[in-house]
């Protein structure tokens, strides 16, 4: 092992440790200390609202391309009908909430790690501790909260709206039964993946607030530090979610099926 | 004795900052920390607020010992102080009004109307009075910590801590802002501890001034007999001589 990959092993570690140390904290002023409601409305507005159109533009074209490429190896072997039942699972369960966590992390985390990253660094936070305020309650939770209840809806939207685009491509560019196309489609996607699907977005939503939060709360001294920490943000919630998607990919589906 | 600090240590890495700082400060006074610039003036006062966390040693608030509390104890223990900080740390997203009243609005105690009635009052006590609606990035140095400072004392703290109060100000306003510690400890009579190496400030500010050298409490004196003392080290830099042979030849 070289001798940066040993550091970046190191430092995703100790960044796991102190993930799970903020969760903690997270989830002991999420029951204890009441949320400010009015807060996690305005970030809600600030990830979800203001991620929609990238989001949507990410799922219309995976859908149009999935469909693609899926149609020219199923018009091999005569199953073109087969097209949109093979994008609507791939989308469901894992290109829908992978993509849409990808786009959520480069927008959102980055912006998450490089506000608080500067309100740490310009004494912020130590301003907002010595008015008797704990940063977790109140830069923390409302960012958390915000992206459980966002990621869901964006994922959702970024789903259908890559479906429908693939529908539209298969029927009306490449020349499918748009008939089939739709009943194949509704007859192979079931409940399980969903259900899977929406399961991940929690779990990414929950990933990408963690990892940005904790990396603005602990961001080094200076331009260069918030620079570092809105990068790693998004590099370091990129590989979380790349890497437990393929564990809760194994673990739901042997807990749905 | 409202704050006392037992043989406090810190460091760094391997770099020793406060190296055994003992000292205790009483309610309704004001004292001044001076000393070298890193010299460890702001990290110690950064200890007595539980910003962070000694190495060894005690500090204790009201006979508590903070430094063995977590974030979240530590919360009540800081609703008794008040902090301006070197330069104001203010918050961006925030205006004036929301700035000052934040405390006030997160607490839930006071109604939006007594919260916008106290905000008016301390902006006339530190002379901004109409800058409400105004944001941080609007306002100048001076002016800004002129809302630090409201912002600290909206809230009627026992003790309020001055880190660097006149860094980085023209003569003038740190003239001003001087003025304005010294009207604020007068009127609402508290305690007050502020950090500093500019010497005028010092002089002006401070009942009592402790001086900060090589991690240790060197000088625990009043303003006059400090500013008179002959000892080398406290005259070589209450004069600002970095050279003392430089100094005779010139």
């Amino acid at each position: 092992m070289t001798s940066s990959a040993k550091q970046f092993a190191f430092e995703w570690f100790e960044g796991l440790g102190r993930g799970a140390l903020l969760c903690r904290e997270i989830f002991h002023s999420i029951f204890k200390i009441k949320p400010v409601w009015h807060d996690v409305v305005y970030q809600m507005y600030s990830i979800g609202v203001k991620s929609q159109s990238v989001v949507t533009i990410t799922g219309a074209f995976t859908g149009m391309v999935l469909c693609a490429q899926t149609y020219l190896e199923f018009h091999k072997v005569k199953m073109d009908t087969a097209t949109l039942a093979v994008v609507s699972v791939g989308m469901v369960s894992q290109l829908g909430p992978v993509l849409t966590s990808l786009m959520v992390a480069g927008r959102v985390g980055a912006s998450i790690a490089a506000e608080l990253g500067t309100m740490r660094v310009t004494e912020q936070i130590d301003a907002l501790r010595t008015l008797a305020t704990h940063p977790v309650d109140y830069l923390v939770v409302p960012r958390f909260l915000a992206m459980l209840l966002v990621m869901p809806l964006l994922t959702a939207g970024s789903v259908c709206v890559g479906i429908f685009a693939a529908f539209v491509v298969g029927a009306c560019l490449l020349g499918i039964n748009p008939t089939y196309l739709w009943y194949n489609m509704l007859h192979y996607t079931n409940m399980n993946d969903v259900m899977t699907g929406m399961v991940k977005t929690f779990v990414f939503g929950a990933i990408i607030a963690v990892v940005a939060c904790d990396k603005g709360l602990n961001c080094p001294q200076g331009a260069e530090g918030v620079g570092r920490a809105t990068t790693e943000a998004v590099v370091y919630s990129s590989i979380t979610i790349l890497i437990s998607n393929f564990f809760l990919t194994l673990v739901l589906n042997r807990l749905l099926t | 004795m409202i704050i006392e600090v037992r043989d406090v240590k810190k460091s760094f890495g391997a770099l020793p900052v406060l190296q055994g700082v003992t000292f205790s400060v009483e309610k309704g006074e004001a004292l001044t920390i001076i000393g070298a610039s890193g010299g460890g003036k702001s990290v110690l006062l950064k200890h007595l607020i539980g910003l962070l966390t000694p190495d060894a040693g005690e500090v204790r608030v009201g006979g508590v010992n903070i430094a063995g509390l977590n974030e979240r104890e530590l919360l009540p223990v800081r609703r008794q102080f008040g902090m301006l900080f070197q330069g104001a740390a203010l918050f961006d997203s925030l205006n004036v009004e929301e700035n000052i009243g934040f405390i006030l609005n997160r607490e839930r105690r006071v109604s939006p109307g007594e919260i916008a009635h106290r905000v008016e009052e301390v902006l006339e006590v530190v002379g901004l009075s109409g800058t409400e609606k105004k944001r941080p990035a609007e306002l100048s140095g001076g002016m800004r910590k002129r809302v630090g400072l409201a912002r600290a004392i909206i809230y009627h703290p026992d003790i309020l801590l001055y880190d660097e109060p006149t860094t980085g100000l023209d003569p003038v306003a740190a003239d001003a802002i001087d003025h304005l510690i010294i009207r604020v400890v007068q009127k609402f009579k508290v305690t007050s501890i502020a950090v500093t190496h500019d010497m005028r400030s010092a002089r002006r500010i401070g009942r009592r001034i402790l001086m900060l050298h090589e991690g240790r409490i060197y000088a625990d004196q009043t303003p006059e007999a400090l500013f008179k003392s002959s000892d080398p080290v406290i005259y070589r830099f209450v004069n600002g001589i970095a050279d003392p042979q430089e100094e005779l030849n010139v």
